[in-house]
């Protein structure tokens, strides 16, 4: 895990590119305002779910280059932490987001801890049976709802003003809440921070070597991931008004870590499209059933042999080649 | 002033699942001297820096430095007490540019390495000293190029501006010509001639020109033992080291 391909660090483009830059960013802008007259809303508001916790997975994966196949601990146990203040304590949307993301930030750091003791696959490996002792947990507690998790949490009133049970209204407030997060995962892999992160994915001995405790940026970077995961999880239970067993179970893990790698990893916008294509893709083979998780498990092995950069990966290096740098 | 070492080590060993590559090694390297470690393939010098730097945990013996005990120190805290290390492969952030490797020496002491929610153009008043850095080991025009595609000399090159950059007391440098061409050798040299008032350097080098040239003083070590120490003159003639160099089909190539 220690060089990842294709993952290089966003550079900024020629001062010429500045104004069609411009012009793209507002039409962007104007699609995303638009979308939810045109597409169904809360199709939209799970990708842009899905997008802000493959982001999460991307900070660690694509710029910290450690595979967790336990994200789902903090994406399942913030909704968990979110519904439960909602429907049971009666918290407000957003301090039960907050709440969310307090537990997963904390959670991150103890089991981040004790998974980067481990690099490589036996990083992976402890992630992987975290996930697994705190999915046996969530099945055996009884304040997450066993089997039937926690239904019919009411959306409720944003700041005690806006309607989150208006599915546009919604949108708004969970592509708010994407931006930011995809803000704060850009801002801090282009910081110092990102920069000694960056330092480490690629030689780790030689960042010992200039005094760096590794160990701590690799914690931070954990902590960090799963706040957004947890971001994303507590997010999407105001969209579905439902935290399930599902959401800490390692078939999401695995989910969220293709969507990243089909996206593409190291990109800022890859995990963004990585979740709209397979989200789409499960929206539009629903029938097939069973047949999903083989055409899953067929494109994550047709990314990982032939398209190692992911579908923002490949069109950034043909767009760098097209301008012969 | 003479018993003045800033390094020493005392019955330093390390065995290797029954295979003893550093045994009983008491290396003693006096302050703001130049000091070189050599011997034939498979010696045991990069053992032995490793041994030092902290990356390996020795089976027995003490490291002092500065007359403080850190055998049991952790490797990064070594190189904040002020000894860096240098690679025997060439040690670099591939992807990153040379300027941004600099950067990376460079950012530590400016403590906020873990604002995550800073821009990396905080960094900007860093670049001048990182491009004089380059521009001491003769990368200037590779400033804004990937590491990556380097050829191996001018990565050689930056792994040494990038140890500089921690303007550290001591340095611990494993063949720092290396894969280098005659030109750039010259230049490696004399920058470390330059660099090395008020440093202690203890240099792995296998180019014995560069030993005669930089060194004060000379440790031979083979099969993990120390063979013969002194200046250039005697450990030249010396037949023991001679002998050790033949024994193993490897004649000093100068
Ligand atoms: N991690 C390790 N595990 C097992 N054996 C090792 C290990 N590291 C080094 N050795 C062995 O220890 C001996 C000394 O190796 P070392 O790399 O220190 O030699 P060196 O003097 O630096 O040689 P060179 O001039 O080729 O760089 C060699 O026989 C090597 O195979
Ligand atoms: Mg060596």
């Amino acid at each position: 895990m220690s060089k990842i391909p294709g993952a290089l660090p966003a550079r900024p483009a020629g001062s010429s590119l500045g104004v069609s830059r411009g012009l793209i960013l507002v039409a962007v802008a104007a699609a995303l305002l638009a979308a939810p007259f045109v597409f169904y809303p809360v199709m939209l508001m799970k990708v842009l779910c899905f997008a802000l916790f493959a982001t999460a997975v991307n900070l660690l994966l694509g710029y910290a280059g450690l595979l967790s196949f336990g994200h789902a601990m903090y994406f399942g146990g913030a909704a968990y932490v979110c519904a439960y203040a909602r429907k049971e304590l009666g918290w407000t949307p957003e301090a039960s987001i907050l709440a969310g993301v307090a537990f997963s930030a904390v959670f991150g750091l103890l089991t981040g801890l004790l998974s980067i003791r481990r690099s490589g696959i036996y990083f992976a490996m402890v992630t992987l049976a975290l996930g697994q002792l705190f999915y046996f947990l969530c099945l055996q507690s009884p304040a997450t709802g066993g089997e039937d998790g926690i239904q019919s949490v009411p959306r409720g009133l944003l700041f005690g003003a806006l309607d989150l049970e208006n599915n546009v209204t919604l949108y708004y407030f969970v592509l708010a809440v994407t931006g930011f997060g995809m803000l704060a995962a850009y801002r801090a892999i282009n910081s110092p921070f990102g920069q000694i992160l960056t330092a480490i994915r690629e030689n780790e001995p030689r960042a010992i070597s200039l005094g760096y405790r590794v160990a701590w940026f690799k914690a931070l970077a954990f902590t960090l991931s799963a706040a957004l995961a947890g971001l994303a999880g507590a997010t999407k239970v105001l969209v579905f008004q439902l935290a399930s067993l599902t959401d800490v179970s390692a078939p999401m893990s695995g989910e969220v870590v293709l969507m990243t790698l089909v996206g593409g990893m190291g990109t800022v916008l890859g995990p963004v499209v990585g979740a709209a294509i397979i989200v789409s893709m499960q929206n539009y083979l629903a029938d097939v059933g069973e047949w999903l998780i083989v055409i899953q498990g067929l494109i994550f092995i047709a990314t990982v042999s032939l398209f190692r950069r992911g579908v923002v990966g490949e069109i950034a290096a043909r767009l760098r080649r097209g301008r012969g740098t | 002033m003479t018993d003045d070492f800033l390094l020493e080590t005392r019955g330093l060993t390390r065995e290797f699942s029954g295979f003893t590559a550093v045994n009983k090694v008491d290396l003693r390297v006096r302050r703001h001297s130049i000091h070189a470690l050599i011997g034939p393939n498979g010696a045991g010098k990069t053992t032995c820096f490793n041994l030092i730097t902290k990356f390996l945990q020795p089976s027995s013996g003490a490291i002092l430095l500065d007359g403080r005990d850190i055998t049991r120190t952790k490797p990064a805290d070594v190189a904040r007490l002020g000894m860096v290390r240098s690679f025997q492969i060439s040690a670099t952030f591939p992807q990153l540019t040379s300027l941004e490797n600099v950067e990376v020496a460079l950012q530590r002491s400016l403590g906020r390495s873990f604002h995550f929610w800073r821009s990396k153009r905080t960094l900007a008043p860093l670049r001048e000293q990182a491009m004089t850095l380059l521009d001491d080991v003769g990368l200037a025009f590779a400033a804004n190029r990937v590491v990556a595609d380097l050829p191996y000399g001018q990565k050689r090159a930056l792994e040494l501006a990038t140890t500089l950059a921690l303007n550290p007391e001591m340095l611990l440098l494993d063949e720092p010509t290396a894969g280098m061409g005659r030109e750039d050798v010259a230049r490696t040299v004399a920058l470390i001639r330059r660099i090395s008032p008020n440093r202690t350097i203890l240099m792995v080098e296998h180019n014995l020109s560069v030993v005669a040239d930089l060194s004060d003083r000379i440790t031979v070590l083979a099969r993990g033992e120390i063979l013969a120490e002194g200046a250039y003159g005697a450990i030249s003639t010396d037949p023991r080291v001679k002998e050790a160099y033949m024994g193993k089909g490897e004649p000093a190539h100068v």
